[in-house]
């Protein structure tokens, strides 16, 4: 009895965990039944290449999320900032004449006005004693609108190869995004499990208070924490910017609740303390999974937005079932 | 056949790793007061959740009228009479006092609501309780007294015939008190039972017909009122001689290492005391006396006006926790769940939260030496964990404080504040906190004891401040101190 119970805590365990692992698993499955074309090497690469700026915006925001937050101009923030590349790298490679300087300084600004965006949400947030959701609800348009006013409405072209490399590239025959992806999860996971801002994230997002109590300097956490979420954006901006070789007017919109998504998808609770980063990425391959599978099944562009919601709803509520399980095992 | 109105027969609730409720036998007479008393964390909560549908048990039976229910919610057992008036009111502050009276029930015709005859009937309902309140007065203009008699309000409007009251004079004023007691007896003539729980044992004297005793989730006996005394109570309660609860205090009078001169800020009205090395200071008040906010003050947690506070020859600032935990200042606060605890969390992270640079270099978390730090003082406090990485949240409350006690040790202060330190905890939990605090001040560390609870502040201290209104009004010795004399005091009855 105890041994049948002890098997079922730990069966709920996985699901709660990893449950995003299972869903995967399960759509991975069915994909190869309905394509033969799917399970070949090239279409996974290029389904994780197409998720992988997905992925990295999903990165900060399970970060964001963890501390029982959002950020919603993640996909305005990634849009400045990929303009901002785009026209340093024109800029700077005329004036010097060095395609090196005018990357180095293309990538240095994206990341940079990416930081400072997502720190000004945080000092918003925390000094100003700011809801996340109303804060970068505003960011989000005011970002945008700044990005229209800068872009002009125009696309910035960008031709240097090897700026476009970092969108387009492969490096030991593997897409060079997919390699910042693995860069940035890694980090992600050792600083999560690893370090003490990592325990300050999540005993942040458990409770506020008591963090604060224990001598934890919450307001400098959190916004450590939107910082790092821009920075991260702002590295989706420079790929966006190389793979598509221009930075669009309204490039990144509609991004965040894409990422949002796949944190949701990843297991991780919104009212934050609970969650791990590699499901997140998991999350962010099942919704370009399912992209992928609607397209191999020609099935019409836009009906692929209502299975996406759906499949999200039908795992909130597997969550929520599996939730309820374990919490009426343990009492 | 059956002369009880409600009958609990063996009823068991388990947790994991607890448990809460061990074959509890519960039985009410029509028209009776029955007292339920018990130390925190004796099962009384768990049983009241139980009886009024809000938490199922693990085993047993409840008879009403003699016959079984298994109630899966609150309103199933407010169908057959059964309703709990809880401490923090479930009344919906922007609306009128009918309209919570007949919260969820409001008489329709034809689907529009029958206003008239609810305030009608809420005025009838008020008039049966001579209450002079207004039915169309909103619920947050009224005071405390006012919304609890609301509250009885409401299960009369459902028909209640057993009333369950927990703590219900916890805020209220004398004169208040009387009204209740007032109420209380005209619903006995009415034939309705109350369920009463109060840690208040003058009033558990005054108003009960008869008392059960629970003690660690046990049924210990039933009485009735008028053959019992305090000192049977008490000793059935505690279970042990009170003598043993509490340590034989060997101290003496040490250098001073914290001087708090006029001290001013939220509820605290120029505050100044010493503290001397290796003493347990207590400062007890009533409700308000401003003795928990002097406590969070000197920690940091809120800020200070104006005052200062010297450690060991040296002003420190009191800014934030962060700076008050380096200048070697622990809190372990009153709200456990609120403010001490990530409950979500494992037992190791929650126990270095204070202290993560201790147990890490250059930000990366060094395992090996955590879990051992984590490991010893786990073993120090014998903390019950089946292992590090178990869930606060799902730990008894005795054993919850000692990982806000490992916690706050973690980061090695020299000054421990601790702030209702038992609330919430069993007895066997208590005394061996009560050990761990007297160890403490052995190797050194001195203690400021803040508690509501007489009994301990007199067991426990070497020293007694007396609160009232932000102010000090009162030093009393070891030697000297009695409940009625701090009582007193607090109250500010003496000159």
């Amino acid at each position: 009895m105890n041994n049948q119970i002890s098997k079922k805590r730990i069966f709920n365990k996985i699901m709660n965990e990893y449950r995003s692992f299972a869903i995967l698993a399960i759509i991975l499955l069915f994909a190869s039944i309905i394509s033969r074309d799917f399970l070949s090497l090239t279409n996974i690469f290029n389904v994780i290449r197409q998720v992988s700026i997905i992925s990295i915006l999903a990165c900060g925001m399970t970060f964001v999320i963890l501390t029982g937050g959002i950020d919603l101009s993640v996909g305005s923030i990634l849009g400045l900032s990929g303009a901002l590349c785009a026209g340093t790298l024109s800029a700077v490679t005329s004036w010097s004449g060095s395609a090196f300087l005018g990357i180095t300084a293309a990538i240095l600004t994206a990341l940079i006005v990416g930081t400072v965006c997502g720190f000004f949400n945080g000092l918003f947030i925390t000094k100003g004693s700011l809801p996340p959701f109303i804060v970068t609800l505003a960011t989000l348009t005011l970002l945008s609108g700044l990005l229209l006013v800068y872009t002009n409405g125009a696309p910035i072209r960008v031709t240097d190869a090897s700026y476009m490399f970092i969108g387009k590239g492969f490096l030991f025959g593997i897409p060079f995004p997919i390699w910042l992806l693995v860069i940035v999860y890694a980090l992600a996971f050792f600083i999560l499990q690893y370090t003490t801002f990592g325990r300050r994230v999540y005993a942040i997002g458990g409770n506020k208070e008591a963090s604060r109590l224990s001598g934890i300097d919450t307001k400098k956490i959190e916004t450590y924490v939107y910082a790092l979420n821009g920075f991260l954006a702002g590295l989706g901006g420079i790929i966006l910017t190389a793979r598509l070789g221009a930075a669009q007017p309204t490039a990144g919109s509609g991004f965040e609740l894409d990422a949002i998504a796949a944190v949701i998808l990843g297991g991780t609770s919104l009212s934050g303390g609970q969650g791990f980063v590699l499901p997140t990425v998991v999350g962010a391959v099942i919704l370009g999974v399912l992209d992928n599978i609607l397209v191999l099944m020609n099935v019409n562009p836009f009906v692929s937005d209502i299975v996406k919601g759906g499949v999200i709803l039908v795992a909130v509520l597997i969550d929520r079932k599996f939730k309820n399980i374990s919490s009426k095992i343990e009492g | 056949m059956t002369d009880y109105i409600l009958e609990l027969k063996n009823i068991t609730k388990t947790f994991p790793g607890v448990r809460a409720l061990d074959n509890v036998h519960l039985q009410i007479a029509p028209g009776e007061v029955h007292a339920l008393c018990g130390e925190n964390g004796a099962g009384k909560s768990t049983l009241m959740k139980i009886i009024s549908g809000a938490q199922k048990y693990t085993s047993g039976e409840i008879l009403v009228d003699g016959k079984s229910y298994v109630f899966e919610s609150t309103s199933e057992a407010q169908n057959v009479g059964i309703s709990m008036i809880y401490q923090e009111f479930n009344l919906v502050p922007h609306l009128s006092v009918a309209e919570n009276i007949f919260l969820g029930r409001l008489k329709t015709k034809n689907g529009a609501v029958q206003w008239k005859q609810i305030y009608n009937d809420a005025n009838e309902i008020l008039e049966k309780l001579g209450l002079d309140i207004d039915p169309h007065k909103t619920v947050s203009s009224l005071s405390v007294a006012h919304m609890q008699m609301v509250e009885i309000a409401k299960c009369l409007s459902i028909n209640a015939r057993v009333i369950i009251m927990d703590e219900p004079t916890a805020a209220l004023t004398d004169e208040e008190i009387r009204v209740l007691f007032d109420i209380i007896a005209s619903l006995k003539k009415q034939g309705i039972s109350i369920i009463y729980i109060s840690h208040r044992m003058d009033e558990i004297f005054t108003i009960s017909d008869t008392i059960t005793v629970f003690r660690d989730g046990k049924y210990i006996k039933t009485l009735k009122t008028q053959n019992t005394n305090y000192d049977e109570l008490v000793s059935l309660m505690v279970g042990q001689s009170i003598e043993k609860l509490y340590p034989d205090r060997a101290y003496q009078k040490g250098e001073v290492v914290l001087d708090v001169k006029n001290l001013v800020g939220k509820a605290v009205n120029d505050v100044s005391f010493q503290l001397y090395k290796g003493e347990i200071l207590g400062i007890c008040g009533l409700l308000g006396a401003g003795n928990i906010e002097l406590s969070k003050i000197i920690y940091g947690a809120t800020r200070k006006t104006s005052g200062s506070v010297i450690k060991d020859g040296r002003e420190i600032k009191c800014k934030d926790p962060y700076t008050s935990i380096k200048d070697g200042i622990g809190l372990v606060p009153d709200d456990r769940k609120n403010d001490g605890l990530v409950l979500m969390r494992s037992v190791k992270e929650n126990i270095s939260l204070s202290s993560l640079k201790g147990i890490s270099t250059n930000g990366f978390i060094i395992s090996s030496r955590e879990n051992t730090k984590v490991a010893n003082v786990i073993e120090a406090l014998s903390v019950k964990v089946p292992s590090p990485e178990h869930i606060v949240g799902n730990l008894s409350g005795g054993n919850q404080q000692k990982v806000v006690f490992a916690k706050v040790l973690q980061a090695s202060p020299d000054i421990l504040i601790l702030d209702e330190p038992t609330r919430g905890v069993d007895v066997g939990a208590k005394a061996e906190i009560y050990q761990i605090i007297d160890l403490l001040t052995k190797k050194g560390k001195s203690i400021i004891l803040i508690s509501s609870d007489l009994p301990e502040v007199i067991g426990m201290c070497d020293r007694i401040l007396v609160m009232k209104e932000g102010k000090i009004v009162k030093e009393v010795l070891k030697s000297e101190a009695t409940q009625e004399i701090i009582l007193s005091y607090a109250a500010g009855g003496v000159v």
